[in-house]
């Protein structure tokens, strides 16, 4: 059965006079992977943060697990109960660093979910051998490489078993050869049905990994649908334009 | 060079210079710089934090101490207040003042700290939910404090000097108790060298617990 996870109506968002967000509108089923397309400034980062309250939006409607909230009324306390499951891993890591790669995972569960230590710690060790650095525990930041530190970031995320992850461009500010170890992280993730919500600029991820795209243009949704539809039959001219840009990249 | 006596002057005065420094002079820095510290972390969270009208608040005071010298603030506590039916003990008045003056440039200080950082650790708190006071606690403050040891480590050391003005208000500390000296021996030359020389030792000694600090708290950041 197709169970909705998440939906968004009517997103808007201004920054003082710039209208950046102008009614958008999307869904996410439960284990799909959707990849958000668009070129730069067209308003996905917003969207995101939007959509997990870092930013408040203007207007608009959010449906999670069923219920329904106004993205610009809602209150501290149902953003605080969304929060624990949501998950949000960032272009540039933000890890914490005053702490660990364990530290870091185990924080949110410790002091946010007043988990026990033991099992706290027990928790973080796994979801770091899964990321694939079961041997970089007590590393800080400092002391880790761009990949491992997004993988960290993932970690983190993973932990407090969330049903959503947001990613905003999570390899962009990496080396071309560290996207690879991320790239397929997530991967995994997307195998083992985790529901994610992904802005990407990684045209092979969306092309083989998520199962639907939605293209931003200028504030909007210009196009949406599944991957295959999206990469082999583009319908708006600005989105084959888009395609065959990266196309011809190759 | 040194005749008999002088030297003999000398000795003696050693620790009747150093039990003050012992007695006064580091517990009214160590409780003055103490709540100092206090005083600035409050004021610069107030800052950091946005909270409207005590921002202002915060300012002002900034401006006020910063603004005006410390021991023109040791006299208006000190000997303007009893006009108006305020009298505080040397000692405790002593403690008072150089906390809210010291507390001021700590203040910039660890605000300077907050900001330098990188909020992004912020929004990363939240979305793995945490509330904004346990991010300051557990994030925020600790790299704020690794930032500000250095220079909150200069400020301590600059008021251990800065308590000599504290014999302006009867309280006997060092400085205090070398003019008692001098006083009685006429040697103020020789005398207030000494007493230089004690606070230079007081100094280099937390320099030397400044370096060990800061290698301690270099953990996470190279
Ligand atoms: N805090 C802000 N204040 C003012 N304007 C903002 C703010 N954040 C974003 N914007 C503006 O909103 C528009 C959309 O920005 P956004 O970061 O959402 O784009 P994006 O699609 O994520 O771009 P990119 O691919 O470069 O990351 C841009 O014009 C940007 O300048
Ligand atoms: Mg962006």
């Amino acid at each position: 059965m197709e169970q909705t996870m998440l939906e968004v109506k009517g997103i808007i968002k201004q920054f003082d006079k710039l209208e950046v967000l102008k009614g958008v509108d999307i869904s996410v089923t439960k284990g799909e992977v959707v990849a958000i397309l668009g070129s730069s400034g067209s308003g996905k980062t917003t969207l995101l943060r939007c959509i997990n309250f870092l930013e408040r939006a203007d207007a608009g409607i959010l449906v999670f697990d069923g219920a329904e909230y106004s993205l610009s009324k809602i209150s501290k306390k149902e953003i605080a109960a969304i929060r624990q499951k949501t998950a949000f891993v960032f272009q540039n890591y933000n890890l914490f660093l005053n702490k660990t790669a364990l530290q870091n995972v185990t924080e949110g569960l410790i002091v946010a979910r007043k988990m026990p230590k033991e099992k706290a710690i027990q928790i973080g060790k796994k979801a770091l051998d899964k990321v694939g650095l079961s041997d970089r525990y007590e590393y800080y930041p400092h002391q880790l490489s761009g990949g491992q530190k997004q993988r960290v970031a993932i970690a983190r995320a993973l932990a407090t078993e969330p049903e959503i992850i947001y990613f905003d461009e999570p390899t962009s500010a990496l080396d071309p050869e560290l996207t690879g170890e991320v790239l397929s992280v997530m991967k995994q993730l997307a195998e083992e049905g985790m529901t994610m919500l992904v802005v990407t600029h990684e045209m092979g991820f969306a092309r083989n990994v998520s199962t639907k795209v939605i293209f931003m243009e200028d504030g909007q949704v210009l196009e949406a649908g599944s991957a295959e539809e999206f990469f082999e039959h583009p319908k708006e001219a600005r989105t084959k334009a888009f395609i065959s840009n990266f196309t011809e990249q190759k | 060079m040194i005749d008999e006596r002088l030297l003999e002057i000398l000795v003696d005065s050693f620790w009747k210079i150093l039990i003050p420094g012992i007695k006064v002079t580091i517990p009214l820095t160590i409780l003055a710089f103490s709540f100092a510290l206090v005083i600035a972390v409050i004021t610069a969270m107030v800052q950091f934090a946005n909270v409207r009208i005590l921002k202002q608040v915060a300012r002002f005071y900034i401006w006020v101490i910063r603004g005006t010298p410390l021991l023109v603030q040791l006299y208006v506590i000190f000997y303007g207040l009893p006009g108006i039916g305020i009298v505080i003990d040397p000692f405790p008045c002593a403690v008072l003042v150089f906390a809210i003056n010291e507390g001021a440039y700590c203040a910039e200080t660890m605000r300077a700290a907050l900001e330098a950082v990188p909020s992004g650790q912020l929004e990363a708190g939240y979305c793995v939910g945490m509330s904004y006071l346990q991010i300051m606690r557990r994030i925020v403050l600790p790299q704020a404090f690794r930032t500000a040891f250095p220079p909150l480590s200069n400020s301590l050391i600059g008021m251990v000097k800065d308590t000599s003005l504290a014999a302006n208000i009867t309280v006997l500390e060092m400085f205090m108790a070398t003019q008692r000296i001098v006083a009685r021996t006429y040697e103020p030359l020789a005398l207030y060298i000494e007493v230089g020389l004690i606070y230079l030792i007081f100094s280099t000694v937390l320099t030397k617990v400044q370096r060990v600090g800061e290698k301690k708290l270099s953990a996470y950041n190279g």
